[in-house]
């Protein structure tokens, strides 16, 4: 099945989204983020799936997030199901969810530093301390 | 007032020996006795809206909460990570009041390995190895969906008996998915001789998963463009052996458990899930079909050709633990259909696609057809190119909607590769199952959802 693809901007990204939800799309079922670093500008597109049960369709939202604040609102007001997929984004990718109940870090530990799935983040080139670990030389 | 000083530094002399104790090394440590474990707060932004929605209230107010209790009886307990009943390092932050747990925050990541990051670095011939590993209980289906996604981008059809032996493989692999459901959610309650049963039926699907892929586990046999190989010699017997002994053995489960008053004593009317909760929390699989909501992603988006075979759909109105137990001892029957129609029209022809570009040649080949070698090589070495875009694609997994987001930008390695897993989605409902329940529930509640930690973490 071809989700339909909707393309928005941050502005209307809300409304959207609560537009969505009176037309009866029950399920927010994904949402992840693409870094398209020196590819396009802006740099992050953030990708949300939905799902309608009684009309058996998809939908895909499709928004670029500003460079200067990576900020755009956050949606688990509306779909609750939103939660643990927007502290995924805010912790791979550093994207700041406005009005997110519990925006922390989710998979990587409290105190990483950086956003691993960013395109400029290499992999495998940090080792892996834990927190307060005795140091071995 | 010298008494006191003295008193003073004794005391941190011996917090510094007791923090070389504990790290074995003399600078830094834990400092021991200003922990603050217990008085941190669940959520960063605790006012009462977003408290209704962690616990549900927002959605179905089924809650009775009780005012009286000051806050000084309440408690924030932690469970796991190390914890046999979590299903894996699952931790789970309960603020409880005695016995009743309160609310309920799950702190997930300590499996985290950062698949879709190798993702990225890995080519679409070597995807299927990093996504099997996700989901360690439903591989086949991890490597299904990622297979259709870049079969999708590439615009190709793989033959039909490729699409039918996907279908019997996955249907085994449910079966085989359910059956430790069944065992794990029968010990975590205290069902022992569940377990045993459970893991005891399910070797012998992992059998026939060795004869055919080789591995028990993480198999990489559904690939993109089609199958790793074709069915072994006698593969009939095996699976007839299967379609015979299995429903017996359900027969056991339910002669044992169906009627039994501990077992439904334990399960019924607890952590009961609505149908709105589930939309709200997108909760799919056995959860929302136990719920009362008939969706499959089988029936009503299907994929491999699935809508050839006929099977129902079964669903439970009540919503609790018992329902999520029975819908899967149900959804066995059913999985068990789909393998016996599949076992008797099993087309012949090519189990791969014969597009040399896209799957390798078989080995005889390579000796005779230079072609074949430079086909071999290329693919080995380089991978296949996919052309730009995006898909999303979705399968029904035994724990819900499993979706696999693939963008590519026109070269052999995914640009960005997502996976949603249903289990990662599904505990985002815990909260809302054990919001005023005992804590002696918490365990049947975690079992009914059956996450699993490396579908979560990824």
């Amino acid at each position: 099945m071809n989700p339909e693809i909707i393309s928005t901007s941050t502005e209307e990204y809300k409304e959207l989204i609560e537009s969505l939800k009176k037309d009866g799309f029950e399920m927010m079922v994904d949402l992840t983020v693409v870094d398209w670093f020196r590819k396009k500008e802006p740099r992050f597109e953030i990708v949300v799936q939905f799902l309608s049960t009684s009309k058996n369709s998809r939908k895909t939202v499709k928004v670029f997030v500003n460079d200067e604040d990576l900020t755009i609102p956050s949606i688990t007001d509306v779909y609750p199901s939103a939660n643990f997929y927007e502290r995924e984004a805010f912790d791979m990718f550093g994207i700041v969810f406005e009005n997110h109940p519990d925006l922390t870090r989710i998979l990587m530990p409290d105190d990483w530093e950086g956003h691993p799935l960013r395109k400029n983040y290499g992999s495998g080139r940090i080792p892996v301390q834990f927190k307060n670990a005795p140091k071995v030389d | 007032m010298k008494n006191n000083k003295i008193k003073k530094s004794k005391l941190s002399n011996f917090k510094n020996k007791l923090d070389f104790w504990a790290t074995n090394s003399e600078e830094g440590g834990w400092n021991i006795s200003s922990t603050d474990e217990g008085s941190q707060k669940m959520l960063e932004n605790e006012n009462e809206k977003q408290i209704k929605i962690q616990t549900g209230t927002e959605v179905v107010d089924d809650f009775v909460i009780d005012e009286d209790t000051s806050d000084d009886e309440r408690m924030i307990v932690n469970m796991g990570p190390q914890h046999p009943s979590t299903h894996g390092v699952l931790r789970l932050q309960a603020e409880l009041e005695g016995e009743v747990v309160r609310r309920v925050k799950p702190i997930i990541g300590y499996l985290h390995t950062g698949m879709e990051k190798t993702g990225e670095e890995l080519n679409y011939f070597q995807g299927p190895t990093n996504t099997t590993r996700m989901d360690y209980l439903s591989p086949l289906f991890n490597e299904l969906v990622f297979s259709l996604t870049t079969e999708k981008l590439i615009g190709i059809e793989v033959p039909k008996r490729a699409e039918t032996i996907r279908i019997l493989m996955t249907e085994l692999n449910r079966v085989s998915s359910h059956l430790v459901a069944l065992a794990t959610g029968g010990m975590d309650i205290g069902a022992l001789s569940m377990m045993i049963f459970g893991f005891r039926e399910r070797e012998l699907i992992l059998n026939f998963f060795e004869k055919t892929t080789g591995l028990r586990m993480n198999h990489n046999y559904i690939r993109p463009g089609g199958v790793a190989a074709d069915l072994p010699d006698g593969w009939q017997k095996d699976v007839e052996e299967i379609l015979k002994i299995i429903p017996e053995k359900l027969q056991d489960y339910d002669d044992m458990l169906l009627d039994n008053p501990i077992w439904k004593g334990r399960l019924q009317n607890v952590g009961i899930l609505t149908t709105e909760e589930c939309f709200a929390y997108g909760v799919t699989g056995p959860s929302l079909r136990a719920s009362g909501y008939s969706w499959d992603l089988r029936k009503s988006q299907p994929y491999s050709g699935i809508e050839n075979y006929e099977f129902d759909i079964p669903t439970l109105t009540e919503g609790d633990v018992f329902a999520r137990w029975r819908v899967k001892v149900l959804e066995i029957f059913e999985s068990l259909k789909i393998i016996e129609q599949a076992m008797h029209n099993m087309p012949k022809g090519p189990y791969k696609v014969q597009d040399k570009k896209i799957t390798p040649p078989p080995r005889k080949r390579l000796d005779e057809s230079m072609e074949a070698l430079i086909h071999h090589f290329k693919i080995y070495t380089e991978g296949f190119k996919v052309p730009e875009g995006d898909a999303y694609v979705a399968v029904e997994s035994p724990r819900g909607e499993l979706g696999c987001y693939i963008v590519s930008d026109g070269s052999a390695k995914p640009y960005r590769m997502h996976v949603r897993g249903p289990s990662f989605c599904n505990l985002q409902a815990l909260p809302v199952i054990m919001t005023d329940s005992p804590i002696a529930d918490a365990v049947a509640a975690i079992a009914s959802l059956d996450p699993v930690i490396g579908d979560v973490d990824r």
